[in-house]
């Protein structure tokens, strides 16, 4: 028992001795693996030399990277001033002249079955100075002028403007007449239906443009006014067309200046997509002969676009004294439509859809029936804000069933 | 009278003082105003690459600079833009914020009519407004009768407004 406890001792002596020998040995092994402290020094010194290399690089990229932005800043400089010396070299009137224009082509149905060029509308303008500029618009109807044709060339306007000051202004020549919603805002974009509505172009009558004078301009909280005097209108006297406004208008072609009209209108637009408006006008007399017929026009409408949402309303009206137009009942003249629309937006530009009620009596002196009612319905399309597609149906209800013609209008516009 | 009047008229065209174009507000002061009396110094945004076609989609037309300048404190922008309503430039400034309108000033008005989208009753309308990704303004803007050519050349110099400041970042562009 003693010797067996005796060796169990020394061969536990043994193995301590024999573990700890070999940690010894592993531990010199590994201290030899290790680089010496003087190695690792140099290491670490030529670590330290590369960073302060990057550094510099780093810094003279940077240097670089802001003097290529300067080289860039000064050529965009230089890029941008040939740009604006390109648009004004050579200098010449064409650099303060501009040219624009619209331009309409019809399809209707019904009994006037026909395709029609019917306008074709070219503007000029020039500014000769910051307040002093010419303004011009010939126009084209139904494709070919002349005799024998059905078209005209047209003089639309062209009138010299002034600026005044404070917002006013004063024109001179050829201009359209304050009057209505469509007399001077009458490209195809900016009106429902294929045709001019039929009250602005048998009351107003719409286009309407005479030769004159006319101060205009802002009066503060909304309001503008427009005043002008001009060459006025020479009706008839007797025949189908006698005393209708539309058939005497002179247009400032050799206009007879006996008697002259004037015109007058006062506008609201105080709050966004809202005109009100009225508009008057006197002339001593509409025949231009010795015997005074005095005429009075009076119009009024409002012209709403509240989001998708419009409404268009206009009256207008003739007083014509004078014993020969009350014998024909043309003494007083009348016409007035509503109509409601409703815009909005597709993945390829607008559409509004609309509906116009319009009645009109070029007649409405006497008791005959001889107003005309048309109710339209029709939709526009805008692919582009400059450019519409137009349809719509129109439902004639006149005293004689052969001036009704219910029948289906297409037409594409364009303004540019 | 026919003739007195008509001599009135021409007389009051030939002794009207002249005018010049109509300038509401001088850009230094609306930027002033627009950064509480001390505007910070111009920097340059570059309409190249992908910008300059947003840039072209949402004008309708190539953009007519090659840089645009604009003024900037943090999430604050001001732009001041040009933009031909029928034939003559409108100048507007915009101050954009949080990418939405926070105010737009017409400061400069050339052409003959139209002159009303200075207004406030009609400028008001783009306060708060966005862009969205299809280009069209977050809210449709009532326009003017009679001055729809103006109305649609400060719409588009908003959305422009609006574009530039969604590209501006504070590290990117230096100043001139």
């Amino acid at each position: 028992m003693k010797n067996f406890a005796e060796r169990i001792r020394f061969n536990g002596l043994m193995a301590t001795g024999m573990m700890i020998a070999g940690t010894l040995a592993g531990s010199a092994l590994a201290q030899d693996a290790l680089p010496s402290r003087e190695e690792m020094w140099r290491v670490i010194q030529a670590q330290q030399k590369e960073i302060d290399a990057l550094k510099a690089a780093q810094t003279g990229t940077e240097k670089r990277v802001v003097a290529t932005e300067e080289k860039v800043e000064a050529t965009g400089a230089v890029v941008a001033q040939q740009m604006e010396k390109a648009d004004t070299s050579p200098a010449g009137w064409w650099n303060n002249t501009s040219i624009g224009g619209y331009g309409e082509l019809h399809y209707n149905g019904g009994r006037k079955d026909e395709i029609d060029a019917h306008r074709f509308v070219l503007f000029v303008e020039h500014q000769f100075t910051d307040n002093m500029r010419f303004f011009s618009e010939v126009e084209l109807e139904h494709s070919v002028a002349g005799e024998g044709e059905n078209g005209e060339v047209d003089l639309e306007q062209a009138f010299l403007e002034f600026g005044l000051g404070g917002k006013q202004k004063a024109q001179a020549g050829v201009f359209l007449l304050p009057i209505g919603i469509m007399n001077e805002t009458h490209e195809p974009p900016t009106f429902y239906g294929v045709e001019r509505n039929g009250v602005e172009t048998n009351i107003i009558p719409t286009t309407w443009r005479e030769g004159g004078a006319q101060i205009l301009g802002e009066l503060g909280n909304g309001f503008s006014y427009n005043a002008s005097i001009h060459s006025g209108l020479e009706v008839a006297t007797a025949g189908g067309n006698a005393f209708k406004p539309r058939d005497g208008r002179t247009e400032a072609s050799e206009a007879p200046a006996n008697d002259p009209a004037m015109t007058a209108r006062l506008r609201w637009n105080g709050m966004p997509g809202v005109e009100l408006s009225v508009s008057g006008q006197y002339q001593n007399d509409i025949t231009q002969s010795a015997d005074d017929t005095q005429a009075f026009l009076v119009e009024t409408h409002a012209d709403i676009r509240r989001g998708p949402w419009g409404l268009r309303a206009l009256y207008a009206r003739w007083e014509i004294d004078g014993a020969a137009a009350k014998a024909l009942g043309r003494d007083e003249q009348y016409g007035w439509y509503a109509e409601p629309s409703y815009r909005f937006a597709v993945p390829l530009g607008e559409i509004g859809l609309f509906a116009r009620y319009s009645r009109w009596d070029n007649t409405a002196g006497d008791k005959l029936d001889s107003k005309f009612d048309q109710t339209q319905l029709g939709v526009n399309f805008w692919p582009h804000p400059d450019v519409v597609l137009k349809a719509d149906y129109q439902f004639d209800d006149a005293p004689a069933s052969t001036s009704e013609d219910d029948r289906f209008n297409l037409g594409v516009g364009f303004q540019f | 009278m026919r003739s007195c009047l008509a001599l009135f008229g021409f007389a009051l065209i030939l002794l009207a003082p002249p005018a010049r174009g109509e300038v509401y507000l001088t850009p230094d002061k609306f930027l002033a105003d627009s950064f509480a009396g001390a505007a910070p110094p111009p920097k340059i945004i570059w309409l190249t690459g992908e910008l300059a076609q947003q840039a072209e989609a949402v004008l309708g037309h190539k953009a007519a600079a090659l840089r645009i300048r604009y003024w900037a404190d943090g999430a604050r922008s001001a732009w001041i833009l040009d933009e031909t309503g029928k034939t003559e430039a409108i100048t507007a400034g915009f101050v954009i914020e949080d990418q939405k309108i926070a105010r737009v000033q017409v400061l400069e008005f050339r052409e003959s009519r139209g002159g009303e989208v200075r207004h406030p009753f009609f400028t008001n309308q783009f306060i708060g407004l966005s862009l969205q990704e299809n280009d069209r303004l977050s809210e449709p803007v009532d326009g003017i009768s009679g001055a729809t050519l103006s109305v649609r050349a400060v719409e588009t110099m908003a959305k422009f407004a609006l574009l530039l400041a969604r590209h501006v970042r504070p590290s990117e562009s230096a100043a001139p």
